[in-house]
């Protein structure tokens, strides 16, 4: 596949502190890219060297296969976490200005701000200060002006950070049409649900080290445990639970269901399908629920985080 | 568009859109004027107030020495009352003070037996005329009694005015070095203030981005070093635009207050004009205003403005590049404080020097030392260059200048680009140190 953004082992000190140790990652075309990891694992600096804000100490980026030059800015759109406005300048002289800073000439920019304060329904905030308006009614400004000379690579840092609900569905609506549109997106989060939501591709930092990359599918596979959460009626539970507990690992399951249902968490081993289990659960009592665990995106972090 | 004028431009309307900014430039012409207005006012006002002096001469040497005018009356006692009566009489007829003269034969006795009494202490201009003219008639009468000729020795002081003539042939006089000094020392001044007001207003534009955090968003469309010279150059444009009105506006205002306190304001500038003449010994004030006049045409006038230009740019240019390091250093304002000193001080040693070095001797050691270290040289050297200072000096102090000029912005820009992106950690020198290895 085509990567538009390639770090070839990216390494940055800061004093004796280093911040990236040898991180590679490969940032497929047209993808949502998730680049997932706790606090100062060096997501950001990672992000702040892809956008040529720090200088890398070794290693290379490449931008559509070519290493990294100012004019490259043009093609990226950034909304760092730390973020803000000038507070005492009109929001539409301030999105001109950011948007003429991207390369957009005056009168372009005017034409596509007017269309997206129209999508957002933020037309009448022109000639209103930043400091008049809420911190969400600032964040949707600051997205509009990432966003607004259609790079065709977007880096979001943090992004759904202050934005209540509906609005932050309004965003991700965005940011999922701005995929369709072209643009690749790379998704700096510590937040485990909107990865799980959003990404195909990830990739985890910790402790400045890329410890886990890929697929998001291909890695939910490869972390899957083959446990299946089971509920069905019997007569004799406890009996049931003995016999099973000798073929198989089971422990208990808690899951919503309309029955009176036994509920447990079934783990094969390896060599048996989940058809065997079934089958067998069948002869057993009334299966109503069956549905195979998929470790979440959350458990592959936390659980990579504390293996590494 | 290219980047750079976009900053300058954005950093120039903001400023000069700003309410305080525009409050300052129309207000402050007028409150200083107003201020001048209320001084020149009140020194009216207070000089219009009569005084009476009483005068008890017991040793009848002075009568006749102190005359009435406007402003004081003198009024001399008989001499034959007390002194203790006297000082009565002249606290219930609440005048000012009394001049106390005792009776004695010789000179020296006299002077030492003078005293004023007064309720408050006395103002001290009047003192020292009193003492003046004391001093004078009790001379004259000691040169009296040892039989010298007063009339004989009024014709025999000679007054001296040395003409000054360089080795080229060109003349000069102290009117000129005095000229000299004042344009000097306002070329001086002003660079020193512009460097204090701007460079602040520098600093603090890059603390406000800091902590409105738009400072990432910025800086990943714009070079660091974009963003540190579009500030300067644009706050530099409005301050230069701020010094435009008041100029123009303090003018106005001074043109219009000198026609409504037309006749106080004359007087105040015969005043000075007597004083530069006594101070100056020069002949009337036509004259006067002539040689001032030649004064000024004699001063080197095309190298004084080219370096006027080349030096202040340079040396506000050194200055408020720190100023905007020290910005990007720290969170908030109130932790400027440590940097600003080690800033200040080889500012402020500039004026020193300048005002106390360059007036006594233009040439010397210290003046030329201090004209060519960069931090002070701006300064000091525009002082300086009115006396004529040789090109090669000035040469060599401006490429001092613009060697650490470049030095200086590497090393904000350096600061800058690392301390721009730091919250919340507490700058100090080392830390600084170390962000310059980043």
């Amino acid at each position: 596949m085509n990567n538009i953004l390639v770090a070839d082992s990216v390494s940055k000190n800061f004093g004796d502190f280093r911040a990236l140790n040898q991180v590679s990652i490969a940032v497929p075309q047209g993808s949502i890219f998730g680049l997932l990891g706790p606090n100062g694992a060096g997501k950001t600096t990672l992000i702040r060297i892809i956008n040529q804000i720090t200088m890398p100490d070794s290693g290379r980026v490449l931008l559509d296969n070519e290493p990294l030059l100012a004019h490259h800015i043009q093609d990226i759109g950034y909304l760092p976490e730390e973020r803000g406005l000038y507070k005492s300048m009109k929001v539409g002289e301030q999105a001109l200005y950011l948007a003429q800073l991207k390369g957009l000439s005056r009168s372009v920019a005017k034409k596509r701000l007017k269309l997206w304060f129209e999508k957002l329904e933020i037309g009448d905030w022109w000639n209103k200060k930043i400091q008049e308006l809420s911190k969400g009614m600032a964040q949707k400004i600051q997205f509009v002006v990432t966003v607004l000379h259609e790079p065709k690579l977007l880096i979001f840092d943090e992004p759904f950070s202050g934005f209540d609900p509906i609005n932050a569905n309004l965003i991700k609506d965005e940011i999922l049409k701005l995929r369709e549109n072209g643009a690749t997106i790379i998704f700096a989060t510590h937040r485990m649900e909107s990865v799980e939501e959003l990404c195909d591709h990830i990739a985890l930092l910790h402790q400045s080290n890329k410890i886990l990359d890929g697929k998001l599918q291909d890695i939910k596979r490869q972390y899957k445990t083959n446990t299946f959460e089971v509920g069905l009626v019997t007569d004799n539970e406890q009996q049931l639970t003995n016999i099973l507990k000798e073929k198989f690992e089971v422990g208990p399951a808690d899951f919503k269901s309309l029955n009176d249902d036994l509920k447990l968490n079934i783990k094969l081993k390896n060599g048996e399908s989940s058809n065997d289990l079934l089958m067998f659960l069948t002869t057993k009592g009334q299966v109503n629920h069956f549905n195979e665990l998929v470790p979440s995106a959350s458990d592959i972090f936390i659980q990579t985080v504390k293996n590494s | 568009m290219n980047h750079l004028s976009l900053v300058i431009k954005r950093e120039y309307l903001t400023k000069v859109r700003n309410k305080a900014f525009i409050i300052m430039t129309i207000l402050s012409p007028i409150i200083f004027i107003a201020l001048f207005a209320l001084v020149g006012y009140l020194s009216s006002l207070n000089s219009s107030k009569e005084r009476t002096v009483a005068i008890l001469d017991q040793s009848g040497q002075i009568s006749g020495l102190f005359e009435s005018n406007d402003n004081i009356t003198f009024n001399y006692l008989d001499a034959g009352i007390s002194l203790e009566k006297a000082k009565q009489d002249v606290e219930t007829r609440e005048d000012y003070g009394l001049l106390y003269v005792g009776d004695y034969e010789d000179v020296s006795d006299i002077a030492n037996s003078i005293k004023f009494y007064s309720e408050d202490s006395p103002s001290l201009t009047l003192i020292s005329s009193l003492e003046s003219k004391l001093e004078k008639k009790l001379t004259d009468l000691k040169l009296q009694q040892e039989g010298v000729d007063i009339e004989k020795l009024r014709a025999s002081e000679t007054k001296i005015d040395i003409a000054q003539e360089s080795f080229l042939g060109e003349k000069s006089s102290k009117i000129d070095n005095v000229v000299k000094l004042a344009f000097g020392g306002f070329a001086g001044y002003l660079l020193f203030m512009f460097i204090i007001i701007y460079g602040n207003m520098i600093m603090r534009s890059v603390i406000e981005e800091k902590t409105s955090r738009i400072i990432e968003i910025i800086i990943s469309s714009v070079k660091p070093i974009q963003l540190l010279m579009g500030k300067i150059i644009g706050t530099s444009l409005a301050g230069i635009t701020q010094f435009a009105i008041w100029v123009i506006l303090g003018g106005g205002l001074m043109l219009i207050v000198t026609a409504i306190f037309g006749i106080s304001m004359g007087e105040m500038q015969m005043e000075q004009q007597e004083m530069m003449q006594q101070a100056l010994e020069q002949p009337e004030g036509q004259m006067a205003m002539q040689t001032v006049m030649n004064a000024i045409y004699n001063l080197p006038l095309t190298n004084l403005f080219v370096a006027f230009l080349l030096f202040f740019i340079g040396g506000y240019l050194l200055y408020s590049s720190l100023y905007a390091a020290i910005g990007a250093a720290v969170d908030n304002e109130t932790d400027t404080q440590q940097f600003l000193m080690p800033i200040l001080i080889p500012l402020i040693l500039a004026v020193y020097v300048g005002v106390f070095t360059v007036i006594e001797d233009p040439h010397g050691t210290v003046s030329t030392v201090f004209s060519f270290i960069p931090f002070t040289s701006p300064v000091v050297m525009l002082m300086r260059i009115p006396f004529g200072v040789p090109i090669w000096q000035q040469l060599v102090s401006l490429l001092l200048l613009v060697g650490t000029f470049i030095f200086t912005v590497w090393f904000a820009a350096k600061i800058y680009r690392v301390g721009i992106l730091m919250y919340g950690k507490k700058a100090s020198y080392k830390e600084l140190f170390k962000w310059l290895k980043y």
